[in-house]
C-alpha cells in the first residue's frame, strides 16, 4: 500500500463530514429541558444562596450627600446591606489605557456618573425581598450638569473626574497634525459628519453571576461570559488574590455579541459579598438594569473627507473620530484603534489619515458590540464612497469597482497599517450585483421615479473587509479518546450560540472517525481548561477550531505509532477510520478505545495563526421607502460573505443571518438615546426597538470561499460579517430611495421621522442637497 | 394564597405570595427552568407558555391567575431529549436556535400559532411570532422551522401578501 493511497482515503473520509450541514448536537437538550444559564443553576453548593439586588443611581451626574440604609436593613429577609465605604477593594481602572483618575468605584461613594451606577448592594433570602428592600435605601443627591454631547465632553467644561483634569480618556493618532495637503490634486472633495449611533447588545440573557467560597479558600464563580479565563484573571486581580484561588465556570450563555467579553466588576462584587457573608450569593439583573448596566457599543461621531477625480478614482481619505467611552472607560475605548486600522476598507487609496479621541460622558460605559470598531470604519468609508459617487454622478457600484484593491496585490499592506491576507473584492461585488439583479433593480427604480410613486425603491451597495481573529492568535485544544470509545475535546473558546459543541466534534470526527454523538466538547471551566482566549472577534474557528483539528490529527499519529507496535505493522500501512486503526487492505486492527484502555490516549496542542485574517464580502440591500410617511422597509438583502471554506454551512449561515439582522436593525431601528440631562430614554425593550420577525425579510445568501494561508483549514471568521456589510448597505439604500428628491445623507437609524424630515427639507430647499443628521451623543 | 395547577400533565400545588409571577412559580417553586425571563415589559416572549392551550407570557400573569388551570412548558412538549416534539424537531432541523434563550418561548409561541393556523404563509408566521424576540438568528431559520413544522417545504412555502411583489407590508402601490 502506498502512502498516496491512504492519504486519498483520509481526504475522502474527511470530506464526508467537513462542509456538511450537520444539525447541532446541543439542540436536543436545548429543545427539551432547555439550556442551563447562570440563573438556572441548581448546584448543591448554592443551597441557601443569598440574592443580590443593586441600588442604582437615578441621576446621570450628582454628588452623593447622604446614604441611609437603616430602613432597608430592617426589612423582611434582609441579611446585609453594603455601601461603598464597606468595601476594602481597590477601585479598578477598567481600561488600562485610560487617563489616571478614571477608576470605577465598586459602589459609588462621593459621586455618581451615569444612570444605573451601583450605589448600594442588598442581600436577601429571596429576590422579591431584594426589590422591596432596595426601595428602602435612601440616598440624597446633589445634581451636577450631565455631559451627553461628545463635543461638550471634549471641551472639558464639565469634568467627570476632577483628578484626571480632562474628559479625554485616551486617543489614537492625536500626536500628529492632519496633512493640510492631503487633498491636493483632487477635482472633488466631499466632507461630512456621520453619527454611528450608540447601540445596546441586548443579549436575551442579561448579566448574571453566582459565587461560593470553599473550605479550601478558593472561590467558584459561575458567570455569563464569553471568556471564562479572562473573567477568572480579572476577578482575581480585582479581589487582590492569587489567580489559583479563583475557579470560573461558564454555564450556557444566552448571547453576548461582544458585551460579555471578560468579567464585569459586579462579578467580583458577587464573590466579595459571598466572602463577607459566608454564604453563596446569586445575582441576575433585570432588563432595565441591563440596558443601563451592560456595556453599549458603537457611539462614534465621525467626520469623513474624501477626494478624487471626476473619472471616479479616490485619491485621498480622512477619518476623524470622536468616540464615546461612557462614564468609566472600558473596552470601548480601545475600539477606535480598529476603526483606524480598517479605515480604508477594501479600497486602494493613495493617501489615508485618521485619528480618534475618546471622551468620557455621563452615560453607560461602552464596550464591544458585534464588529467592535470595524463596522464603524466600514460605515464611514462606504458612506464616503456614496457621497463621492453622488458628487461626480457615477453609479456607486461602479465607483467601488474602480477603487478596490487588485486581487494580485495580496498580501496587501494598507494605509491603515493592516496586512490583508487575501481579497477578491471585485469578484464579490460582481457576484452580489448579479445575484441581486442590480441592473433590473435600477430599471425598476427609474420607472418608479418617473411615475412619481409614493413607494420608491432604494438600492444600497456595500463592499467590506473586516478583521477576524485579531488580538489573540493562539488557542489551546485537548483531544482525548476514552476506553469506552467516547471522546472529550477541551477548548479555550467559549460558545454562546455559535455551535462549537457540534463544529468542534466535526473537526475531531474528521480525523478519528468516531461519531460526533460520542464526542463531548467542554469549554468555559478554568480548572479544566486553564488557558483560553474565549469567543469574540470572530476568532473561534480559525484559532480554537484549528487547534482541535490539529490535536485530533496529532492524536491519530500517536495512535498509529502505538498500533504499529501492537500489530507489528509498519506505521505507513496503517489507516484510521471509524474509530479504529487498521492495516490497509486487511481486517487486522485495533480500536482507538482499546488503545486508550492500554494507556492514556490524549493530545494537547496549541495552534498559533500568528496573524489575523481579513474576510470580506459585498451586500446589496433593496429598500422601499414611502415618501409620504418616511417609512423604510427592507424588501430584500443579498449578501456575499467570504470566510474561506465553510466547516458547517448550517452554522455559518446562522451567523450570517443574525449579523444581517443586527445590521438592518442599526440602519433602521436601534439607538440608545439619552436626554440632555443624561436620562436614558431607551432602558426597556418597549423603548429600545430591535426587530421581531415581522420587521425583517428572509435573506439571500451567496457563497464565495477564498481560503486564507494562515491556517490548515483555510478558514476565516464569519460571526460579524453580516453586521459589518449589511449596515451600510441598508443605510445607503434608504438614502438612495430618496436621493432623486435631493437627499444626500440620513443618519442611522433611518427612522420614518428622519427620512420624512430629509425629504421635506429637500423639497423645501427646492431640491438642493439636504442632510439629516442624528444626535451627536 | 394556596393554588393548584396542572403543569405538563402533573398536579402541582403551593402556598404563594399573591404577587408571585407565573414565570417565577414555574422556575423557582416547581423548578422548571426552561422558561426564561428576558425583559420586564412583556416584550420579548422568552417566558411564553401554554395556558389551557393558548400561548401566554408567563411574566405577565400572576401565578394565582393560573390557579386551577393547565400549563404546558417546553419541558412538557418533549420530556425526552431523544424524542423531540415535531415543532422542537423542526427548530433543530432548520437551525432555528443559537444561544437558546428565546427558544423555549419561541417554540411555545410556534405551537400556539400552528394550533390557530395550521398552514401559515411566511408572512403569517412572521406576524404570528411578532411578540417573541430573538437576537441571534435574524428569524430566518425560525420562520423556516415553523413552516417545516406545519408540513410545508420552507423553500417553496407561500410567502404571503408581503412577499408577493416588491411592495412591503402596509404600503400601497398607488402613484402620487
Amino acid at each position: 500500500m502506498t502512502r498516496h493511497r491512504h492519504h486519498a482515503r483520509d481526504t475522502l473520509r474527511a470530506m464526508s463530514i467537513m462542509g456538511t450541514r450537520v444539525v447541532r448536537t446541543e439542540d436536543p437538550v436545548f429543545l427539551s429541558r432547555g439550556a442551563t444559564y447562570t440563573d438556572d443553576l441548581t448546584d448543591e453548593r448554592l443551597t441557601g444562596a443569598l440574592h443580590l439586588t443593586f441600588v442604582r443611581s437615578p441621576l446621570a451626574h450628582a454628588t452623593i450627600t447622604a446614604v441611609d440604609v437603616e430602613g432597608a436593613r430592617n426589612a423582611p429577609g434582609v441579611v446585609d446591606v453594603v455601601t461603598g465605604t464597606d468595601i476594602d477593594l481597590v477601585a479598578p481602572k477598567l481600561f488600562a489605557g485610560a487617563a489616571d483618575g478614571m477608576e470605577r468605584p465598586w459602589l459609588a461613594t462621593d459621586k455618581v456618573r451615569f444612570v444605573g451606577e451601583p450605589v448600594a448592594a442588598v442581600l436577601t433570602e429571596d429576590s422579591y425581598q431584594g426589590q422591596d428592600a432596595a426601595d428602602l435605601v435612601e440616598i440624597d443627591y446633589d445634581p451636577l450638569p450631565a455631559v451627553v454631547d461628545l463635543r461638550a465632553a471634549a471641551s472639558d467644561e464639565v469634568l467627570l473626574f476632577e483628578s484626571a483634569g480632562t474628559n479625554t480618556s485616551n486617543g489614537f493618532g492625536l500626536g500628529k497634525q492632519f496633512d493640510e495637503h492631503l487633498f491636493d490634486g483632487c477635482d472633488v472633495v466631499v466632507t461630512r459628519e456621520i453619527v454611528n449611533q450608540r447601540l445596546a447588545a441586548a443579549s436575551l440573557e442579561t448579566r448574571a453571576a453566582t459565587a461560593v467560597w470553599g473550605e479550601d479558600g478558593r472561590v467558584t464563580v459561575w458567570c455569563s461570559t464569553q471568556n471564562a479565563q479572562a473573567a477568572r484573571d480579572a476577578i482575581a486581580g480585582w479581589l487582590g488574590i492569587d489567580v489559583a484561588l479563583v475557579h470560573v465556570i461558564t454555564p450556557d450563555v444566552g448571547g453576548g455579541f461582544g458585551a460579555k467579553i471578560g468579567a464585569d466588576p459586579e462579578f467580583a462584587l458577587v464573590a466579595w459579598l459571598a466572602r463577607r457573608t459566608g454564604r453563596p450569593v446569586r445575582w441576575s439583573e433585570t432588563r432595565s438594569e441591563n440596558m443601563t448596566g451592560m456595556v453599549h457599543g458603537r457611539a462614534q461621531l465621525q467626520t469623513v473627507t474624501i477626494g478624487g477625480n471626476r473619472e471616479g478614482d479616490v485619491l485621498a481619505y480622512r477619518l476623524d473620530v470622536l468616540a464615546d467611552a461612557g462614564a468609566y472607560p472600558r473596552l470601548g475605548s480601545l475600539l477606535p484603534y480598529f476603526t483606524r486600522m480598517m479605515a480604508p476598507g477594501v479600497y486602494d487609496i493613495p493617501k489615508v489619515e485618521s485619528r480618534a479621541r475618546v471622551v468620557v460622558t455621563t452615560t453607560t460605559s461602552t464596550g464591544a458590540y458585534r464588529g467592535a470598531g470595524r463596522p464603524e470604519a466600514t460605515a464611514a468609508i462606504e458612506r464616503a464612497m456614496d457621497l463621492f459617487a453622488a458628487e461626480i454622478g457615477l453609479d456607486p457600484a461602479e465607483v467601488r469597482r474602480r477603487n478596490v484593491i487588485d486581487p494580485g496585490a495580496f498580501p496587501f499592506r494598507t494605509k491603515g497599517g493592516a496586512v490583508y491576507d487575501t481579497g477578491e473584492y471585485a469578484q464579490a461585488l460582481d457576484k452580489v450585483l448579479d445575484a441581486s439583479g442590480y441592473a433590473a433593480l435600477r430599471a425598476e427604480q427609474a420607472v418608479r421615479r418617473e411615475r412619481g410613486d409614493v413607494v420608491q425603491l432604494g438600492i444600497g451597495v456595500s463592499v467590506f473587509v473586516e478583521i477576524t481573529g485579531g488580538g489573540a492568535f493562539a488557542e489551546d485544544a485537548s483531544v482525548q479518546v476514552h476506553p469506552d470509545g467516547t471522546v472529550t475535546v477541551l477548548t479555550g473558546t467559549s460558545p454562546h450560540g455559535q455551535g462549537h459543541a457540534t463544529a468542534w466534534a466535526m473537526l475531531a470526527h474528521s480525523h478519528l472517525g468516531i461519531p460526533i454523538e460520542k464526542i463531548t466538547v467542554r469549554h468555559g471551566d478554568t480548572d479544566l481548561i486553564p488557558r483560553g482566549g474565549g469567543t469574540m472577534g470572530s476568532r473561534s474557528l480559525q484559532t480554537g477550531g484549528v487547534a482541535v483539528y490539529q490535536a485530533a490529527g496529532e492524536l491519530v499519529e500517536v495512535a498509529k505509532r502505538r498500533a504499529a507496535d501492537l500489530l507489528e505493522a509498519d506505521v505507513d500501512d496503517l489507516v484510521v477510520a471509524d474509530g479504529a486503526v487498521t492495516v490497509v487492505g486487511t481486517t487486522t486492527g485495533v480500536t482507538l478505545a482499546e488503545l486508550a484502555g492500554r494507556a492514556e490516549l490524549k493530545v494537547d496542542s496549541v495552534f498559533d495563526s500568528g496573524a489575523p485574517s481579513f474576510p470580506f464580502g459585498a451586500h446589496v440591500a433593496v429598500v422601499e421607502v414611502d415618501v409620504e410617511s418616511g417609512k423604510a422597509v427592507v424588501d430584500r438583502i443579498v449578501t456575499v460573505d467570504d470566510a474561506g471554506p465553510i466547516l458547517n454551512p448550517l452554522l455559518a449561515e446562522g451567523q450570517r443571518h443574525g449579523g444581517i439582522a443586527q445590521g438592518i436593525s442599526q440602519a433602521l431601528l436601534e439607538e440608545v438615546v439619552y436626554d440632555a440631562d443624561g436620562n436614558p430614554l431607551t432602558a426597556t425593550f418597549v423603548d429600545y426597538g430591535f426587530p421581531s420577525a415581522a420587521e425583517l425579510p428572509s435573506f439571500t445568501l451567496v457563497d464565495m470561499a477564498t481560503p486564507t494561508h494562515l491556517n490548515p483549514l483555510g478558514a476565516k471568521g464569519i460571526g460579524e460579517a453580516g453586521t459589518i456589510g449589511a449596515t451600510p448597505a441598508v443605510q445607503s439604500a434608504v438614502i438612495d430611495a430618496v436621493s432623486h428628491l435631493g437627499v444626500r445623507h440620513i443618519d442611522m437609524p433611518a427612522t420614518p421621522v428622519r427620512v420624512w424630515e430629509a425629504i421635506n427639507a429637500a423639497r423645501g430647499s427646492g431640491g438642493a442637497r439636504v442632510d439629516t443628521a442624528g444626535s451627536a451623543q | 394564597m394556596k393554588i393548584e395547577m396542572t403543569v405538563n400533565g402533573e398536579a402541582t400545588a403551593a402556598d404563594v405570595e399573591p404577587r408571585l409571577l407565573l414565570a417565577h412559580y414555574l422556575r423557582d417553586v416547581i423548578g422548571l427552568k426552561a422558561t426564561n425571563i428576558g425583559c420586564d415589559t412583556t416584550s420579548c416572549g422568552a417566558c411564553t407558555v401554554l395556558l389551557d392551550g393558548e400561548s401566554v407570557k408567563s411574566c405577565t400573569l400572576l401565578a394565582v391567575q393560573a390557579d386551577a388551570q393547565s400549563v404546558v412548558t417546553m419541558e412538557g412538549l418533549s420530556p425526552d431529549p431523544g424524542s423531540l416534539h415535531p415543532v422542537a424537531a423542526a427548530f433543530r432541523a432548520e437551525h432555528g436556535l443559537q444561544c437558546g434563550f428565546c427558544t423555549p418561548g419561541m417554540v411555545m409561541a410556534a405551537v400556539g400559532l400552528l394550533r390557530e393556523n395550521p398552514t401559515p404563509t411566511e408572512r403569517e408566521v412572521r406576524e404570528g411570532l411578532e411578540g417573541n424576540l430573538c437576537r441571534c438568528t435574524g428569524y430566518h431559520n425560525i420562520v423556516r422551522a415553523v413552516l417545516l413544522a406545519s408540513g410545508q417545504d420552507p423553500d417553496t412555502a407561500r410567502p404571503g401578501a408581503a412577499g408577493d411583489g416588491l411592495v412591503a407590508p402596509g404600503f400601497s402601490v398607488g402613484s402620487a
